[in-house]
Parts: structure tokens; sequence; C-alpha cells
């Protein structure tokens, strides 16, 4: 099912080897799969960046937009024709940087759209440079002597402006990640699957990961599972350095616009 | 009825559906009312967005599902709009906006009007492009001039702009509402064809988002499937050049015009407010050879019409602004143009104008 679901003829794709955009994409197609969804009545919808060129090769109608902007795009598809399932695909720097505002808007009205966020922590369509997600110190072209400004936590920044839906897995948990973007199908409101994955190119050869494995392995040994973490952690523990929460972050029914009076 | 309601009426008699808006004097009403109004039409939808870029990708996006989709701003959200404005340009969606003018640059003269956009609106995105500008100078121009704009944007499946001013938007007058007012969708994409082939006038058929054609629309270089395609140069020099043409070519046959005296020697050429200034001093005070061309589609700029006055010794442009069509008229007239300015939000005076008559030469 999932191959008819690709605009097979727009391939070869302008990713490069050992990208994780392409796990991603493959991941939520899957979820797509199991919605059974109608592919003339699902719209993705993208900004600019390595990320945003997803909807290209995908099978459906799709809007791939300006800079930052896809989620204000997607309000407008998801208002005007509630019926449609509208998906996201966006990264780091569009989503947090010059989409940020679209970006907790969206959640605080719970627009009835699923975003999924490939956070690669750089902007490598342009090369390389910071991001608003690129870790203290970590080296960048922007960035030369290793970054200044501390990250945002998309995950955090969603659940405080009010999306029903918040989850964080990365290109190493495809069966969870799977599961993270299905769940945010199902769930009314506005969804978050934030995606940390590779960037070999321009993040990777940086940073000590030059390697498309070695950041995958870095993902699998630094991702602590939030349950596991809220279960054994001690008053005053912090996370060990370099490692992030997945799974889960909330799951709730606010008030949300734009669903579909079918659902 | 005011100018800002009759624009919003005048996109409800036209169906528009979906409206996307930002709070922005002196636009504001329009906004307003439709907030007003949409909510108790079936089908309908009216969204604040978080600012003017938004409003402007919402519209986007709402046209894409079908719906006759606009935004209503001024000045600095007009800025704003510029990158998405593009956007629309190149991917063809229909769309209206909405500008009533006011006084410029930056935050410059909020609620006095000004026509000081008329350039920005023809060249403020980057790139190559055309788009089409109307101008009402009265309250029911507001209404019809608005209605008229979703057919246009449909026809040419691009962005159509109302460039009202603040003297316009905040008047009132008596108007007519017509029982029904003429709707003309974009021509439907055909079977097996492509979605960005033009047809004989340069323009591809639509084939909304669900109607299952599985259309890419995107604001990069893009083959007739839609599909990115930016360094070919042909491919890209080939596209712009059908998006201007299919606007300028058709720029006399859609002109919408008001010639008053074919025989004047001098000629007023005036769009929007100050249309009513040179009413008053053509029709009603009758001052000597003159006589005036109203132009309600000022972009693309119908320069045939300025050879409608044979024996024409100056063309006089009242705009308020320091000169951006006379700019035009400059380009295409054969006789001197002069022109006069007016910015700071007052109506030019019917003394001021007669003087432009008389400094062009006029015997009076």
């Amino acid at each position: 099912m999932k191959d008819e679901w690709l605009r097979v003829d727009r391939l070869p794709h302008i990713y490069c080897a050992g990208c994780g955009n392409g796990t991603i994409i493959n991941c939520v197609l899957e979820a797509i799969a199991q919605t059974g969804w109608d592919q003339t009545q699902t719209v993705f919808l993208s900004g600019i960046g390595c990320s945003s060129r997803a909807p290209g090769y995908i099978l459906t109608d799709s809007l791939h937009t300006t800079h930052g902007r896809a989620i204000a795009f997607a309000t407008g598809v998801k208002m005007a024709n509630p019926s449609l399932h509208v998906v996201v695909f966006t990264g780091d720097g569009d989503l947090a940087a010059i989409g940020g505002n679209h970006f907790i808007h969206a959640c605080r009205r719970n627009i009835d759209i699923t975003v999924v966020c490939m956070n690669n922590h750089i902007y490598g369509m342009t090369g390389g440079q910071g991001s608003p997600t690129t870790p203290l110190g970590k080296t960048s072209t922007t960035t030369p002597y290793g970054a200044a400004e501390s990250p945002f936590d998309l995950a955090e920044l969603a659940i405080a402006a009010g999306a029903n839906y918040v989850a964080r897995w990365t290109s190493f948990h495809v069966k969870q990640l799977t599961e993270a973007v299905l769940t945010g199908f199902h769930t009314p409101g506005f969804s978050l699957i934030e995606v940390r994955c590779q960037c070999p190119t321009s993040y990777g050869r940086r940073n000590k990961y030059r390697e498309p494995m070695d950041y995958m392995t870095y993902l699998k040994s630094h991702a602590i599972l939030k349950e596991k973490w809220e279960r054994t952690m001690q008053p005053g523990d912090e996370l060990p350095a370099e490692s992030f929460l997945v799974g889960e972050f909330i799951r709730r029914s606010r008030p949300v616009m734009g669903a579909s009076d079918e659902a | 009825m005011q100018g800002n309601i009759a624009s919003a009426e005048g996109a409800l008699a036209a169906g528009c559906t979906f409206f996307a808006g930002y709070p922005i004097t002196p636009s504001t009403e329009v906004a307003e009312h439709m907030a007003a109004r949409m909510p108790k039409i079936k089908g309908s939808c009216f969204i604040q967005m978080e600012d003017e870029i938004a409003s402007m990708a919402a519209i986007i996006g709402g046209a894409w599902t079908g719906a006759r989709s606009m935004t209503a701003t001024s000045g600095p959200g007009f800025s704003l709009m510029m990158e998405n404005i593009g956007y629309a340009v190149m991917t063809e969606t229909p769309c209206v906006l909405v500008n009533i003018q006011r006084g410029g640059p930056s935050t410059g003269q909020p609620t006095m009007g000004a026509q000081g956009d008329m350039m920005q609106v023809r060249f403020g995105s980057h790139g190559d492009y055309s788009i089409i500008a109307l101008c009402p100078s009265n309250v029911q121009e507001c209404f019809d001039l608005t209605a008229k704009a979703f057919n246009l944007a449909d026809r040419f499946r691009t962005p159509v702009f109302l460039m009202a001013d603040e003297v316009i938007g905040h008047m009132r007058e008596k108007i007519e509402i017509p029982d029904s007012v003429e709707v003309i969708r974009p021509k439907s994409l055909p079977e097996g064809a492509l979605p960005f082939a033009p047809g004989p006038d340069g323009v591809p058929g639509f084939a909304a988002f669900g109607t299952g054609r599985h259309t890419h629309v995107t604001g990069l270089t893009h083959d007739e499937r839609g599909y990115p395609d930016t360094t070919n140069a042909t491919r890209h020099e080939t596209l712009v050049r059908r998006l201007v043409s299919k606007i300028e070519d058709a720029r006399h046959e859609i002109a919408d015009y008001t010639i008053f005296n074919e025989d004047a020697q001098y000629i007023f050429v005036c769009y929007g407010a100050p249309v009513r200034t040179v009413r008053e001093v053509v029709e009603r005070i009758k001052t000597p050879d003159t006589g005036y061309l109203q132009l309600r589609i000022v972009w693309p700029f119908p320069e045939e019409l300025l050879k409608r006055f044979p024996n024409a010794r100056a063309f006089i442009v009242p705009e308020m602004n320091l000169g951006m069509m006379s700019r035009e008229v400059e380009r295409h007239a054969c006789v001197p143009v002069i022109l006069v300015s007016r910015i700071g939000g007052e109506l030019h005076t019917p003394e001021e104008l007669i003087e432009s008559v008389r400094s062009a030469g006029g015997n009076l």
C-alpha cells in the first residue's frame, strides 16, 4: 500500500546518503497505511528545507510553501475544508526559528493537524548553519566556535502552547515513531511528533558523527524513555550530559479547531 | 454603508467562504464584518490569524481547497504579505486582497488615506511578475469591484488586489446591492491534463485539493506537472514569461474605466479617491477643455486608453503619493504629464486641480 502513496516519477530524491529523512517519511507512510485514510482526502504541506521536500515524493495533493509558514497554510486548508486530513512536514529551522510564531499559535488553537518535525539540529539545505535546536557548544558554519545560545525544547514548547498530543522519538526508534505518528493522526487537535535525526553531511561532519551510524548510535544510547526516567529519578536528578527524553509527552483533549464533523 | 463594509458584502455576494485576517487600521472593519457575517453562512469560515504573513498563507491554503478566499489589510500588513503574494503568483493561486491604503512609510498615518502602495502592489514581491489591481472611488465601487476581483482571480488564477484607501474605506454612501452578482469560477483541469499546463489563454485549469488529482504545488520553478526544476534556464523563462503575459496580454480586454470628454485637451488620469475631486472640476465646475480617464483597473495598465484623447495637450495625474501611476502614464504618453501630488491624508481641492490645468497651458 505504501508504494501507491509514493510519487515514483519524482525519484531519485535529493536527500544525501545516510540522511534520516527517508526513514521518517517511511514511518509516516506506514502510519497512514494503518489509518485507512483516503489518498485523495489527504494533504501534505511543508515549508522550506530538506524536511520540506518530503511532500514532493508523496502522491497526494501537496503544498510546498514558503519558509516557516507551512502551519499557517495548513490552517487555511483545514479550516476551509475540515474533511481533509492535513499533515505537515517541517524541520527545526522551519518550525522553531522563522515559523515559531505560527507553531505556537497553531498549538494554542489546537487546530486538527499533525506536524512531524525532522529535527537534525542544523540548516541542512543551506549548508549547515546553526538552528534554534543546535545544542550548546556544537559546531556549525555560523557557530564555528560552538553554539552559544540555548536550544529550544520543541516538545515542551508545544505542550506549554496547548497542543493535544506531543511525542518525541528518533530516526532509530522506527516502531515507536510509527506508533506515535498514528496516535497523532487519531488524536483530535494539534499533534507534534518531534523526530531527532541524523544529518551526516552538515551536522555530523562538523560534530564527530561523520558516519550516519555514528549519530544513530548516539541517538540510541542517549535517548531515555520518559516513563522510565520519571519512575527511577530521584529528586534533584538531572538528565545525564547530552541525553534527552523520548516517548509520549502529553495526550489530552483540550478544545480543538478544524475537526471534521464526521470525526 | 461604509466602504469597508461594502467591500466585505461584495465579497460575500461573490461567494467568498474563507477569510483570514489580522486587525489593522484602517481596514479592520472588513475583518470585523466578516467575523460577524461568516459564522452564520453554512460552509464559511472566518479566522483571525497571528499576523499578516499567516493571513496570506491561510487564504492560499483555503483557495487550494476550492474556497473563494480573501484577506484585508493596510500598508504595514501589506508589506508583511509580500513573500506569500509572490508564492500565490508562482503557484497561480486565485485569491483576493483588500488593501485600505494609509499614509506611510512605516507606521505613518494609520487613520489617514493615501495611495502609497500602488508600486508595491505591482512590484513589491521579488522576481518578475504581474498582478491585477482595482481601485474604487466610491462605496458602490467597493462592493462591485470586490465582487469582480474574485472573478478575475479565478479566471487568471492570480492574486487580485482591491487597492482602496482610508478615505473611501471609511466613507459612508448609499449603494445599490444587486440581487445577485456574476460569478465565474476557474475553468476546471481537463481530464488527463497536467496541473500547470496552460490553456490557450495561458491559464491552466484548476483542480481543488480533495478532488483526486494529487497536485503538487510548489513555489520553486516547476514544470507542467508541478515538479521542481530549478536549474533549467528555459524552464524558468517559459514559466515566468507565461505568468506575466497571461495578465498583460489581457490588459485591454479587461480594462475597466470611464472616459469623460474625449475631445478634451487637458485630461485627468485618475483612480481612487482623487476621482472625486476630478469629477467636481470637470463635470460640475465644467472647467473648459478638460476631461478625464478614470481607471478602475490600474494594473495591468491599459495604455491604449491614452490614445482615446486625440486633442490631448497634457495628461494631469492627481495622486495621493509623490508620483507612482504618473510614471506609468509618462512611459506611454506623447504629451507632457503633470503630476499633482497630495500626501498627508487630505484630498486634492478643486482649486488645486484647476490651477494644474492653468499651469499646463489651459486658457482659463
